[in-house]
């Protein structure tokens, strides 16, 4: 019988001393530490989240795929800034770097716009990797063109599905959409040259997920992600505040699962009464933490920073 | 886990969820095996499975790309363990040892595992749709010498190796003391010899 962890003894204790590191620096930079359930009657519509149902009640109840919309609510509560360690779980999501059940740090800064964010995830990371680590940032199309010669604003869906099928091949493109399009290429050609820490900001706006509508340029919402060595490790936005934008995405999205045939699940109307109640200007981030823990003990897997897999 | 099977004559398929290394899947008409799958997603995007496949038929490795979702048919592909029976020449013939049924092996299907079949050696063989289309030979076999230059009296430390033919018309190389007649025992996937066995 294997009654081991998975981890080691050396991952555990740094995976504490992490936690203990994040606290501190939250709270001596005034951010208050909350708690939100892993558990609720309402979950995310994004077409490419599959969430986990738990039956046995009157209404089903959904394992939470991040803890956003609960704290939103807190924000438009004024909780002024706050973070959060949890779990969020997501269906279907296993490999080399991902676990259906996996830790998270999310954090909110009122008053911060996503660049403001940037910067302060830079100085936790270097804090919790205890030496000097250095950071680029680029944006989403400037990523395109430097490594793939190619204007996301230009090139035309044949043009794209082109680019797939010559640089993934064995791929069938033919039946991709746009957005799709871009993820093969983020994911399998330009992701693999990515080197060091690496932000990647303003994406195209039918990536924009929960992130505003860019104020200079309005083909982009100011969405970004952190990447270690082509490893995604984070993902943030300056929140979207409007009320009535965030209903139309939600409803996008269900339109979007219908196409697909995927379940439509309930819009998070306790969100949106939030948003229309007043939420300031706020910027936010979710952190992977167990692919945190894999990048600065240089393990190759996530099962390797898991006290068990099952 | 297991796939999911619809009723009636309809063919089980499989979802990129279900992917894991030994499934049969087909793929542009041909029964191919999954070696490797990786789950790729960057970002908050689309989700990708990234699989290693054998085409069973031709033994060729691809790269395949799936969006994570996606369902393939699943290929009617068995192996079973069968003893090897004889050939006639232009067919490699084996037996089920519980049902006594036999099934006929083209050229095609045997392959390279035709130069280790040596009656009553068990083998596995892989069944398409109830055909042969490809035979696994025993990982180790052991073989009588046919042919080898004279073996060289008490040279039995030395390095030194000689080809020598075995019985089913395999070329392997053995230790200079070995004389034909001997049985020798190899090791099918490396094709090396592994030791003598006394007879």
């Amino acid at each position: 019988m294997n009654w081991q962890p998975s981890a080691s003894l050396q991952v555990i204790r740094e995976r504490a001393r992490i936690y203990r590191q994040i606290r501190s620096f939250f709270n001596t930079r005034g951010c208050l530490e909350v708690e939100t359930p892993v558990m609720a009657s309402t979950t995310t519509t994004d077409v490419q989240i599959a969430t986990i149902e738990v039956t046995g009640f009157e209404i089903p109840f959904y394992l939470q795929t991040s803890p956003e919309f609960a704290m939103k609510r807190l924000l438009a509560a004024g909780c002024g800034s706050i973070f959060q360690i949890t779990h969020a779980f997501r269906q279907g999501e296993a490999g080399r770097l991902h676990h259906p059940e996996f830790s998270l740090l999310e954090w909110y800064r009122v008053g911060y716009d996503h660049h403001q964010l940037m910067d302060e995830m830079e100085l936790l990371i270097t804090t919790l990797c205890l030496r000097q680590c250095s950071f680029t940032r680029i944006t989403y199309k400037d990523l395109f063109r430097q490594v793939m010669d190619l204007g996301v604003d230009e090139v035309t869906l044949e043009e794209l599905r082109d680019h797939c099928a010559k640089s993934v091949p064995g791929t069938n493109a033919a039946e991709f959409d746009f957005d799709q399009c871009l993820d093969l290429l983020l994911g399998m050609v330009i992701a693999p040259t990515m080197q060091g820490y690496q932000f990647v900001y303003d994406y195209p706006l039918s990536q924009a997920a929960l992130a505003r509508v860019s104020e200079d340029d309005d083909s982009v919402a100011e969405r970004f992600e952190l990447f270690f060595d082509g490893i995604e490790l984070a993902n943030g936005f300056s929140e979207l505040t409007d009320a009535d934008e965030q209903r139309s995405r939600f409803e996008q999205d269900n339109a979007a699962r219908a196409q697909k045939g995927l379940p439509q699940h309930a819009i998070d109307e306790r969100l949106l009464a939030a948003l229309e109640s007043g939420l300031d200007d706020c910027a936010g981030v979710a952190l992977g933490l167990d692919r945190l823990l894999m990048v600065l003990l240089e393990l190759d897997s996530i099962d390797q920073v898991l006290t068990f897999t099952d | 886990m297991i796939g999911v099977f619809s009723i009636g004559t309809e063919m089980a398929s499989y979802s990129t969820n279900e992917f894991r290394s030994g499934l049969k899947i087909m793929l542009d008409g041909d029964p191919c095996a999954i070696i490797e799958n990786e789950f790729v997603k960057p970002g908050k995007g689309q989700a990708f499975n990234r699989v290693k496949i054998r085409n069973l038929k031709t033994g060729r490795v691809l790269d395949k790309t799936f969006k994570s979702g996606d369902s393939v048919d699943a290929a009617d592909v068995v192996d079973t363990e069968m003893q090897y029976l004889y050939s006639d020449g232009e067919f490699w013939h084996f037996m089920d040892p519980q049902s006594y049924e036999q099934q006929a092996a083209d050229a095609n299907a045997v392959g390279d595992a035709r130069q280790w079949l040596k009656a009553q050696d068990n083998c596995e063989v892989t069944l398409y749709n109830g055909s042969p289309i490809g035979v696994t030979p025993p990982n180790f076999v052991e073989l009588e010498i046919s042919d080898t230059d004279p073996g060289l009296k008490g040279d039995t430390a030395q390095g030194g190796t000689k080809p020598a033919t075995l019985e089913t018309g395999a070329v392997v190389k053995v230790p200079l003391f070995l004389e034909i007649g001997e049985l020798v025992k190899v090791d099918t996937r490396s094709g090396e010899y592994m030791s003598r066995v006394k007879k």
